[in-house]
């Protein structure tokens, strides 16, 4: 991609894809699909080699099922174990529609809310499948032993989430990803020692191998040797999770990256949507030049919190001394209907809003308040104690502050991506044989994800779906024995050795933290919260100019035969720069806003996102296209179940 | 109180497994206070490279204290001063100016130094592979609510369950016993009836792995517990023992 501010007409499309989804009625198609589909007979599946790269929600219950079924699993993540994968940190809970406290939710429901979450910007088929998969989820991580909230009678309990009107999100306290992961986990551990999963940990993949145009290998660095590895088999599914730290602030893990995930964009996996990034209403602000990463606080919180500024902007009180009646608690006036409980990209927008105002709080002006004291007054400190206690110590840990004694200050942060790779309804990338799982793919949260729908997708993608669409690939699939000695595997090693080795050689003066920084920078001023063909155009013009820097001043200590954080930075780095201009262009087209993207010109009177459904209701897929700009491949989005209307949380 | 502090750190360097390591010194000036213990190392890190040297290896991922990837030993305790907080919670402002640190990885036996503060903690994987799940394939599952669970047992098994494996408890001991990570896992499944029929199996296995992979036995030290960044109770090491002495009689 080169780096010249893309013209209206190297963009326009030049074919339209087609997600494969079956036909029939949207409520018993994944049925009627599944007893359709070929299967692989039992005896037949341990000739199968599955190569699962990342041990997250998606890659975990991927690798561990696949493996009960008998395949012969090789299991790969960057981390040291696979417990640790970035799933862990979700705080609040996995949504399901099992109507446990008969508060009218269902399938319907379910796939509605997000739907209608994701600002009609999903592949109405995927979710509805989610929706439908969800309550099989909860059946399946109870089983493991997690240890999901219960009532005094022993039956599971549940908490609202944003952008619904039930409760359905079940949670173990404020580390429901953790006891999710590790239900994960340990079914993979069981498969390890019953010698049916291979693990390898400290790996990162750097290329995907194609033979005769089939995903059928992957190229990785062992990080703790240096050494490059080749590894074969007879599909690859790509589980890496998300890409928020093309940010460099993010609530992303220090180790997220999109390395994998573009790697196979440059051998042919289109990247879809990928501007929709969400920005997480709730995190601890920042606090200067040498933060390292944002700290989410749990969207949980906003049952009982209340997000408030002073109503006067030069009102310099502390919050103890601001009467209610002083008080805007502006998520309650703007939407009534649903409060301090709207959806994510509203959140973070009415805050932001508050903030350009003037009204954000001292001393960047960059927060406001999440407020528990009336909370406190109503059920309690134990109450409140005993629903967010860990959050709070979490919170008082970071800053010094207690949220029992003051409000919490929160501003909104870089959180989850819903682009990703593109994949049709069987997950499968426009690689054949390269299966795309979780965050990393694009398909279910359409422009904004709801909360607690994250851990949900994961699961639903490894523990259910891919067990099956994967089956039929194979029963459908002529493979050749493949060797990773042939032409395509050393190739392909040798050209990540070269990659490596350059960003050796280059001894400038810039670390890559600086570089990434300045990435970061330009991404959240330019292509955050809220864009305008102007941000974004001045984006295209910067970030090839940080690009250049990144290539001619790079300096990385060290060698590659060695663990090297350095240079395993730089790596995710070089790919990163040229993501991010991939974001800026996809949200450069995109002349309508939609959830999580908001381009300032096309907005409602009451500054509310203003989508075009006559041009845009299409998911934007970008092939790769080397020293070009890349192509415009779109999927219609052509809604036959659900009426796409203007979301309303007033 | 000043908003910047100024230490001197004594770090332990070690190129690789098979190299002898020692102490290197390093002057840090112009730390925030209100930054955390890992972003403090990054700036010295930053430094380090300005001036072309190797900066200092250490593992860090989530940086909000759930992962478990972080931690090494400062001034003797595994992570640091405060109690149930990992390196990366850590923040400057609970250090004093001119304060001198000594920070060195999580010894033991098991745990091979990988570089600098960086170890090899896989040998807990192997004691999760000896049983530390249960016997459930995708798809078996009844319905969520079929399985009733009075709401203190949930509590205590969440307990249980918060570990994060990030080998504190092990170098903090003595003995380098894995008895609190060990029990952690068994002590979790125990109290659940999900976990309740495979524990005799269990707790025999994942006992005998965690001899094997060469952790020494726990003699109630409660150094663990102590430096446990979740809090988990040796009470889960009573009831270990518990469950492994009703396997023998």
């Amino acid at each position: 991609m080169s780096g010249a501010i893309p013209e209206k007409e190297y963009v326009e499309s030049v074919s339209k894809l087609d997600g494969r989804v079956p036909s029939g009625d949207i409520e018993d198609k994944w049925d009627k699909y599944k007893s359709s589909m070929k299967i692989v007979n039992p005896a037949n599946k341990r000739k199968f080699n599955i190569i699962v790269v990342g041990t997250g929600l998606a890659g975990g219950s991927a690798a561990a099922t696949l493996a009960e079924l008998g395949y012969n699993v090789k299991s790969f993540c960057i981390q040291d174990t696979p417990r640790r994968a970035h799933s862990i940190a979700a705080q609040g809970g996995i949504n399901a529609a099992k109507n446990y406290q008969n508060d009218g939710d269902s399938v319907h429901r379910l796939f509605i809310d997000t739907i209608k979450g994701g600002d009609y910007r999903a592949r109405e088929d995927n979710v509805h499948r989610l929706a439908q998969i969800s309550t099989q989820i909860i059946d399946q991580c109870v089983a493991q032993g997690v240890p999901f909230a219960r009532d005094y009678g022993g039956l599971l309990t549940n908490r609202s989430f944003g952008g619904s009107q039930v409760s359905r999100t079940f949670y173990a306290r404020g580390q429901t990803g953790q006891q999710l992961l590790l239900g994960a986990y340990s079914a993979m551990m069981r498969q390890v020692a019953k010698q049916q999963i291979e693990m390898f940990p400290n790996r990162e993949m750097l290329d995907v191998v194609t033979v005769d145009d089939k995903a059928r290998g992957i190229v990785v660095r062992n990080l703790k040797t240096g050494e490059l590895e080749t590894h074969s088999g007879d599909a690859v599914l790509l589980c890496t999770g998300g890409f928020g730290n093309v940010y460099f602030l993010s609530t992303n893990g220090k180790g997220s990256n999109v390395t994998a995930a573009w790697r196979c964009h440059k051998k042919g996996a289109f990247m879809a949507n990928p501007c929709f990034a969400q920005i997480h209403p709730t995190c601890i602000p920042t606090s200067g030049e040498y933060q390292s990463k944002l700290t989410l606080m749990s969207e949980s919180l906003r049952n009982d919190g209340r997000v408030w500024v002073p109503k006067n902007k030069d009102d310099k009180r502390s919050a103890a001394d601001i009467p209610e009646s002083d008080r805007d608690n502006f998520l309650e006036r703007m939407y009534p209907a649903y409060g301090n409980l709207v959806p994510r990209d509203v959140g973070s927008r009415a805050i932001k809003k508050m903030c350009d105002e003037g009204k954000g709080l001292d001393p960047s002006g960059r927060a406001v308040y999440l407020d528990f004291g009336s909370a406190i007054e109503r059920l309690g400190k134990k109450n409140i104690a005993d629903k967010y206690g860990n959050l709070f110590d979490m919170y008082e840990t970071i800053t010094g502050d207690s949220p029992y004694s003051q409000p919490m200050k929160i501003y909104p942060a870089i959180h989850y991506i819903m682009g990703g790779l593109w994949v049709d309804y069987d997950l499968m990338s426009t690689i054949p044989g390269l299966f795309v799982l979780g965050e990393a793919n694009f398909s279910d949260h359409g422009a904004n994800r709801l909360g607690a729908s994250a851990l949900m997708q994961g699961l639903a993608d490894g523990y259910f779906v891919i067990p099956n669409t994967l089956g039929n690939y194979l029963a459908n699939t002529k493979l050749d024995s493949v060797s990773t000695s042939s032409e395509e595997f050393t190739s392909a090693k040798n050209e990540s050795k070269e990659k490596t080795d350059n960003l050796l050689k280059i001894k400038g003066s810039s670390t890559a933290l600086e570089i990434h920084r300045e990435l970061g920078g330009v991404m959240w001023d330019l292509v955050g919260m809220a864009r305008t063909k102007e941000s974004l155009e001045e984006a295209l013009d910067k970030i090839p100019k940080i690009k250049d820097k990144f290539w001619n001043d790079l300096y990385v200590p060290g060698d590659a035969n060695t663990l090297n954080k350095n240079l395993e930075h730089a790596g995710r780095l070089a790919d990163f720069l040229e993501l991010g201009e991939l974001m800026a262009l996809d949200a450069l087209n995109r002349e309508e806003s939609c959830g999580a993207h908001f381009r300032e010109e096309y907005q409602t009177e009451e500054g509310e996102p203003l989508r075009n459904d006559e041009k845009y209701a299409y998911v934007s897929a970008w092939e790769y296209n080397e020293n070009n700009i890349p192509v415009l491949h779109k999927e219609n989005l052509d809604y036959k179940f659900v009426k796409m209307t203007q979301r309303n949380y007033k | 109180m000043s908003e910047v502090i100024s230490l001197n750190l004594q770090v332990w360097k070690q190129s690789s497994e098979d190299e002898a390591g020692s102490f290197e010194f390093y002057s840090v000036k112009d730390i925030s206070i209100h930054i955390s213990f890992l972003e403090m190392l990054d700036v010295v890190n930053e430094n380090l490279q300005k001036e072309g040297k190797e900066p200092i290896a250490f593992d860090s991922d989530c940086r909000e204290g759930i992962c478990g990837t972080c931690g090494f030993v400062i001034d003797g305790v595994a992570h640091g001063p405060m109690a149930k907080t990992t390196v990366c919670q850590l923040h400057m402002r609970h250090f004093e100016n001119g304060q001198t640190l000594v920070i060195e990885p999580f010894r033991a036996t098991p745990f091979k130094i990988v570089k600098d503060l960086v170890v090899d903690r896989s040998s807990f994987d192997s004691i999760i592979q000896a049983g530390g799940y249960v016997t459930v394939s995708t798809g078996n599952a009844p319905d969520a609510n079929n399985i009733l669970i009075a709401k203190e047992n949930a509590e205590d098994a969440f307990d249980s369950a918060a570990c994060i494996g990030c080998g504190a408890c092990v170098a903090s001991c003595p003995n380098a016993s894995a008895a609190l990570f060990t029990s952690a896992k068994i002590s979790h499944l125990s109290q659940l009836p999900q976990g309740k029929i495979e524990e005799d199996e269990r707790v025999k296995s994942m006992v005998a792995t965690m001899d094997d992979e060469g952790f020494g036995a726990c003699s109630n030290h409660a150094e663990c517990e102590a430096v446990c960044p979740k809090g988990i109770s040796i009470s889960n090491i009573a009831l270990m023992r518990r469950n492994l002495i009703k396997t023998i009689l």
